[in-house]
């Protein structure tokens, strides 16, 4: 026998379930009263530097069919590509956002400052990004993904070139639909799956 | 602020299988191909952060905090407390935690539930904290009812309290649900054995502690988390192959 090892182990996820709303947006499940407001229900403050950017989609289950029941979450480096709390970075970005798929349609909204490139470890520079935490009834575990931009040169990205089909890599990239405006549809499984992320 | 330091990779045996047909929407919500594994990077090393400033005093009592303290809410009193640890057993202070829970008859306040069993006027069924210097927290609420949903014939879903914790990076970011000690429907709940592994699934059912109830007032649960810890070496810093 080895010695062993002194690490704890996470604890395991359970599915958001059907309700998730209630705990984490409040005001959608139709609880009002309990908190001022919902957590973060934008990224940043009037007068943060960079351009306003609106990206809508839909998230798909295997099926097809879009799901009316999820919420998502947004992580975001600001303008300059410093997160909140790094030394510079803008006060009026939080950088973090949770938006639901619209009960009805499945859409979401997120509208956001266009993040700018992410300086990493060992010289890396990830292209501007936004990291999305997907979250709903079916879902055992948390997925991450991320949003590219198909108008970014996203050529270098270390991410990005992990990933070997050239339509897979499509998938994590919105479309430009007009200025300030962009599509991001996530397709859980089977057809244009979308590439989730275990970083 | 913290350097960003790269995450321990995420065991990912000793979470929930992602598809799992006894748990019907599973099925079609699973991805089919494998996930893209890489090293950590600055997305997922940094999170948001949220101050004291935001919290309200009666946001962790679920039992006075749908009425601000009018009326109190009906069931079964407890206190859930614990403390949260990351991988390498350092305490994560001054982290949100988010609860939501079922009333004492088993039904939520949301616009989707519609179950028979009656809202409570004075429930909301939610709350949320930050966690001490030490990672310890507590919230008061009442015990929510096990309830049926639609999957197989006839499946109830275990008393729980579902958990959402941020740690202080986004790659920490973690839901689950706390299970209560004895209660029989937890052998029987396809989301609970979503956890394949004995040891894991049992770290989310919390143990009665009568030491942490309060006589004539509450019953306590201990509820303990643990999330993704960092990788630790003096070495980091340096340039590669040094
Ligand atoms: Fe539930």
């Amino acid at each position: 026998m080895a010695q062993e090892l002194d690490r704890l182990i996470e604890t395991p996820s359970q599915t958001a379930g059907p309700y998730v709303h209630i705990g984490c947006l409040p005001s959608f499940a139709g609880v009002e009263g309990v908190y001022p407001q919902d957590l973060a229900v934008t990224p940043f403050a009037q007068g943060a530097a960079g351009e306003i950017i609106t990206i809508t989609g839909s998230v798909y289950d295997g099926t097809g069919t879009p799901l009316c029941d999820a919420v998502l979450e947004s992580w975001q480096a600001d303008a300059q590509g410093l997160f909140a709390g790094q030394k510079g970075a803008d006060e009026k970005v939080s950088g973090f956002c949770r938006f639901a798929a619209d009960k009805d349609s499945g859409e979401f909204t997120l509208r956001t400052i266009k993040p700018a490139a992410v300086h990493g470890r060992n010289k890396q520079i990830f292209a501007p990004h936004i990291a999305l935490w997907i979250v709903a009834r079916g879902i055992n575990i948390g997925l991450q993904t991320r949003i590219y931009f198909e108008d970014e040169d996203n050529h270098a990205d270390p991410l990005l070139a992990r990933i070997e089909q050239d339509h897979r890599r499509a998938t994590l990239l919105a479309k430009k639909v007009s200025t300030g405006t962009y599509r991001f549809d996530i397709r859980l499984q089977g057809e244009g799956e979308t590439v989730f992320l275990d970083l | 602020m913290r350097e960003a330091t790269a995450l321990l990779p995420r065991r990912r045996e000793m979470h929930p299988v992602a598809y799992y047909p006894e748990y019907k929407t599973s099925a079609v919500r699973s991805p089919s191909l494998p996930l893209l594994s890489m090293e950590s990077t600055p997305s997922e090393e940094h999170g948001p952060c949220f101050g004291h400033s935001a919290i309200g005093s009666l946001d962790n009592n679920l039992i006075t905090n749908y009425t601000q303290g009018k009326a109190l809410a009906l069931g079964e009193r407890i206190r859930v407390h614990g403390q949260v640890l990351d991988e390498n057993a350092r305490a994560v202070p001054d982290t949100l935690i988010e609860i939501w829970q079922a009333n004492a008859g088993g039904r939520y306040r949301h616009i989707k539930d519609t179950y028979f069993a009656p809202l409570d006027p004075n429930f909301g069924g939610c709350g949320r904290t930050l966690t001490d210097a030490n990672g310890g927290y507590e919230f008061f609420t009442v015990r929510p009812g096990a309830y049926p949903w639609p999957n197989r014939a006839n499946d109830w879903r275990p008393m729980h309290i579902h958990f959402s914790i941020f740690g202080h990076a986004f790659g920490q970011r973690l839901i689950s649900q706390m299970y209560f000690e004895g209660d029989p429907l937890i052998e029987l709940c396809p989301i609970v054995a979503t956890v394949r592994k004995r040891s894991q699934l049992e770290r989310l059912i919390a143990p009665l502690d009568m030491q942490n109830a309060r006589s004539m007032d509450y019953l306590a649960y201990k509820f303990d988390i643990v999330l993704r810890g960092y990788r630790q070496t003096k070495f980091e810093n340096k340039p590669q192959g040094m």
